[in-house]
This record gives structure tokens, sequence and C-alpha cells, in this order.
């Protein structure tokens, strides 16, 4: 009798499929076919979700301590320590602190996933604005920007590549933590690579999850690559 | 937006930073004549951009006032103040994110001028800055040392300030090309007429551009105020006469042309226009080893003549 995780996917058995997926071969793309639908497709679109909701939380709240560590200097330090500590947090023993208090739910896998991203994307926002060259700002102050304008006109788009490297590299690295999920909640390509481990090592379907994540992380860093040239056209002129 | 020069008045302007006994700025006392350049220039530590970046407020007063047309900086909104001010500063700081023409437009765009009318006034003021109108849509990072300023400048006369503030606009460009665009911005100001406040450390720069010299020393103490004619003539003291140099005589040669000077008949000589300076004429004749100079006029023409001892008379 094997191991099965409560709600796990389809499992290959040994004992019937093609003769591939018997003998454990290197890949079996019949068995791929077989199983694209009811078991990868659901855990790509769900690895999507897991990652696209940690990056844009992960995000949002990074922005907010950046604005914040940018007006106010003494802010910087603090808010770097703890982004730094979140970042050496083992994810498994993070698993650990958090369940008792959000439970085996998504809540504890995005917690997660989001302090993760928080150090990448701080650390670049701020430094992004600190390097903006201080005669630029002093032109514009000059000239008659308002602090505000200063700040959206000037000192946010000059900042703007570095802060989107960040998204980038925060992304791809989401895109492999999140691979983690399942010792929480059974979602994502985690899932089919855990089963796989479960079930002897299958060969096929951690070849084919694990490829699923690769694919992924470059596809969505290609993507971050086109965002970055649209926006910030300057850059490359 | 603003309109025509006004008159800038420096009253007992003083500027101390907080634990430093000494003023950056100190006392300071002049007017400058609306449309006029007033060239602030000294020994570093003399407090001339201190002096500058009081007008616009980047620094503020201690004591006394700045007035600009009779009106205090202090009364004015801030934001306004600067919109109303040009402002060219040695690193240029185009907006690298920028293309040229929204470089051009910042202040227009700030008092909310269409995108039409900032399109058709950058191509104005490229032309007026010497650049082909095509570099409107370039960015700053396409463009050399000397076209940035061409750009700084054209940007800081956009909407039409009656007050620029330029803190060493030449400062970082190789001689030469300082050379042309210190030319170009004397035939730009005759076109435009604004109220310039320069800070070069460049005593021939000063010499070359100010309508008057402010010479600043340490302390930011005001040496002398006066015409470059009467501070290369007459140095207020020992301090103003070593800041000018000791070739001050010469300095003060380059000051006419020989256009100024009432010329002898038509005779043989080294030929020469009469829009060369005496300085340049004389450093000819040394170079020759001539006597007489054969003037001529701008078709090559030969109008007058000058002697070595009517020259230097």
């Amino acid at each position: 009798m094997t191991f099965v995780l409560a709600g796990g996917p389809v499992i290959p058995n040994f004992g019937s499929g093609s003769s591939c997926e018997v003998n454990n071969g290197w890949f079996c793309t019949e068995w791929v076919r077989q199983h694209w639908s009811d078991t990868l497709q659901p855990a790509l679109v769900q690895h999507i979700e897991l990652v696209a909701i940690a990056v844009s939380i992960g995000f949002a709240i990074a922005l907010v301590l950046t604005l914040a560590g940018f007006r106010y200097r003494l802010l910087d330090p603090p808010i770097g320590v703890i982004s730094d500590f979140l970042y050496t947090i083992p994810s498994l023993a993070l698993f650990q602190i958090l369940v008792p208090f959000t439970g085996i739910s998504l809540t504890t896998v995005e917690i997660a996933l989001v302090s993760y991203t928080l150090l990448i994307l701080y650390r670049n926002m701020i430094v992004g604005l600190r390097t903006v060259p201080a005669e630029i700002v002093d032109v514009a102050r000059g000239t008659g920007f308002t602090r505000a304008q200063t700040f959206t006109r000037v000192e946010l788009p000059l900042a703007l590549p570095a802060i989107l490297t960040g998204l980038r590299v925060a992304t791809v690295s989401t895109i492999s933590i999140a691979t983690i999920a399942p010792f929480v909640i059974a979602k994502g390509l985690g899932q089919p690579i855990y089963d796989a481990l479960g079930q002897g090592i299958f060969k096929t379907e951690i070849f084919t999850a694990g490829g699923m994540v690769i694919a992924l992380a470059l596809v969505a860093d290609g993507l971050l690559v086109v965002l970055q040239r649209a926006l910030t056209p300057w850059v490359r002129a | 937006m603003p309109g025509q020069a006004a008159e800038l008045v420096f009253d007992e302007a003083t500027k101390q930073y907080s634990g430093r006994s000494d003023q950056a700025v100190d006392h300071l006392s002049l007017t400058v004549p609306a449309g006029e350049i007033c060239v602030l220039v000294g020994p570093s530590g003399g407090g001339k951009t201190t002096a500058l970046r009081l007008v616009n407020r980047l620094i503020e007063l201690t004591s006394g006032d700045i007035r600009i047309d009779g009106r205090s900086i202090r009364e004015q909104n801030l934001v306004q103040l600067r919109r109303g001010i040009g402002y060219v500063i040695q690193q240029v700081g185009l907006f690298p994110h920028m293309t040229i023409e929204a470089n051009i437009g910042t202040v227009p765009r700030l008092y909310g001028r269409p995108r039409s009318w900032i399109r058709s006034r950058s191509q104005e003021l490229l032309e007026l800055v010497g650049l082909d109108p095509s570099y409107a849509k370039r960015y700053p990072s396409q463009l050399s040392g000397g076209e940035r300023q061409r750009v700084g400048l054209a940007r800081a006369i956009a909407a039409n300030p009656p007050l620029m503030l330029m803190d060493e606009p030449f400062g970082a460009i190789d001689p030469i090309v300082r050379a042309r665009l210190q030319d170009e911005f004397l035939r730009l100001q005759k076109e435009v007429r604004k109220t310039v406040v320069f800070v070069t450390h460049d005593i021939d720069e000063a010499i070359k551009l100010g309508d008057r010299i402010a010479i600043l020393r340490k302390g930011g103490q005001l040496a002398q105020y006066d015409t470059p004619q009467a501070i290369l003539e007459r140095p207020a003291d020992e301090f103003v006469a070593e800041f000018v140099g000791r070739d001050r005589a010469l300095k003060a040669l380059a000051l006419h042309t020989l256009a100024e000077l009432d010329l002898g008949p038509p005779r043989d000589g080294v030929q020469v226009s009469r829009t060369t300076t005496v300085r340049d004429a004389l450093a000819l004749l040394i170079e020759r080893h001539a006597e007489m100079l054969a003037v001529t006029d701008g078709d090559g023409r030969v109008v007058g003549s000058l002697t070595k001892d009517e020259l230097l008379a």
C-alpha cells in the first residue's frame, strides 16, 4: 500500500499503465499527456496564483516601507534588519511557527512567501531612490517642483530600473520557493513533485513538474524584462 | 507666465550655518539692474554658490533680504518663486528619463501649458541655443556635454523667467567649446535680455560675460562690485588686485575692440578685422614682429590703420 497525501492528484500506479510507467522510465510522454489536464495544468495555475498573490502583496508592503524609509531615514535601518531577519528564517521553520496562528491554510503559505520577497524588493527600491543623482533633485526643486512632484516625476521614475530589477529577482525566487507550499496545502507545482517523491521517485512527474517551474521562472522573467524596457526607454537610449 | 527682466537687490543678505562662527555670506548688499549680467566670482569658500542659492531659496537667509522687482523673496510662495527663476547648474542636471523636448518643457508643464505649445516652444528654443530641432525626441544620454548644457540653458529660459541663476554652467566643458558657449550665451542674452546672476571661479570668464562683477572673499564678504573695466583699472584693494591677476592691464585690453578706437588712414600692415579685441590685435603684432595693423571691415576691405603705440594709447 502506498502513502497518498490527502486530496493529492492521481498517482501513477506502478502495476498498471504503459510499460514506461511500470518501469519508471526517464520520461514517459504518454503519462504527461494523460495527466496534463487533471494534474499538471491545475498545479501550474495554482502555482502562478501563489506567486502572483505573494509578489503583489510583497510589492505593496515594500512600497509602503520604502516610502517610510526614504522619507524618514531613521526608519531605514530597522526596516532593513527586519526584512533581513525574515529572509533568513528557513521556510519549514516558518511554517511551524505560523500554523498555530493561521492554520493549515493558504494564508500561512502566503505569509512565508511574502516575507521572502520583502528584503529583495525593499532593498532595490530604497537603493534606487537613494542613487538618484543629487544634482537632478536639486534642479527639480530649484525649478519649482513641489516635494510630491519631485518624488513622482523625478525620483520614482529614475528609481524604476532598480525597482523593476528587484521585482524580477523577487518573482523568480518566489516561483522557486513556492514549491514548498505542499508542506502546508496541496497547491502548486510542488505538489506533483512531492507526490512523485512519495511514489518511490516517479521520474517523469518530477522532471515534468520541475521543468515547468523552471520554464515558468524564465517566462516570468522574460515578461518582466519586456515590461522594464517599455517603462524605462531612456535606459537603452 | 513671467515676462521681462527684473531688478535684483541683495540687501544685507547673510547666511550663517549653525555651529559655525564665520558667515557663508556676510551682509551682502548689491543691486543687479534689470537685464544685466552680474558675475559672482572669488576663491572657493567665498560663498558665491551660497549667495546664488539664497535667491531661489534652496538655501534660506539667516538675516537680511533679497528682493526681485521690489518684492521680498521671503514673502513669496516658494514654488511660485522658483518657477519664475531660470536655474542652470554645472552638472546641467537634465532629467535622464525625459526627452530633450520634455526637459525643455519642464517649467511650462508646471504652469499647465498644453503639449502642443511645449512642442513648438522647444523647437524654437533648440534653434535659439544652436541645436537641430531633431534633437527634441532624443534623451540626454545621447548628447555631448556641450549640447546638454545648451539644453540646460533652453530649459531655464523656456518659461521666459525675468531672472536667471547660473552656477558655473560652463565649468565642466572643455575650453574650446566653453569659449563658443560663452559667445553664444552673450548673443542669446542680447536677444532675451534677462537679469542674470552668474557664478564662476574663472576671472577671465567673469570679465568676458559680466556687465558687472562682484568679487567675494573668504567669509562671504563683498570685496568689490563694479564694471569689469573699473575692477581691472581700479581694484579696490590688494585682494582684488591679486585675484584679477598681475596681467590685469592686458585683460583690460580684451574689453575693447578695434572698432571702438580712432583709426588712422588705411595703410599697409597686418590685416585684422575691426571686431578683434585690442588684446588679440596686440598679440598678433607681437607674434608677427610687426608695428602696423591694417584694420578691415566685415567685407575684408581695409578701412584704417593702427600703430602699436596707437593701439596701447
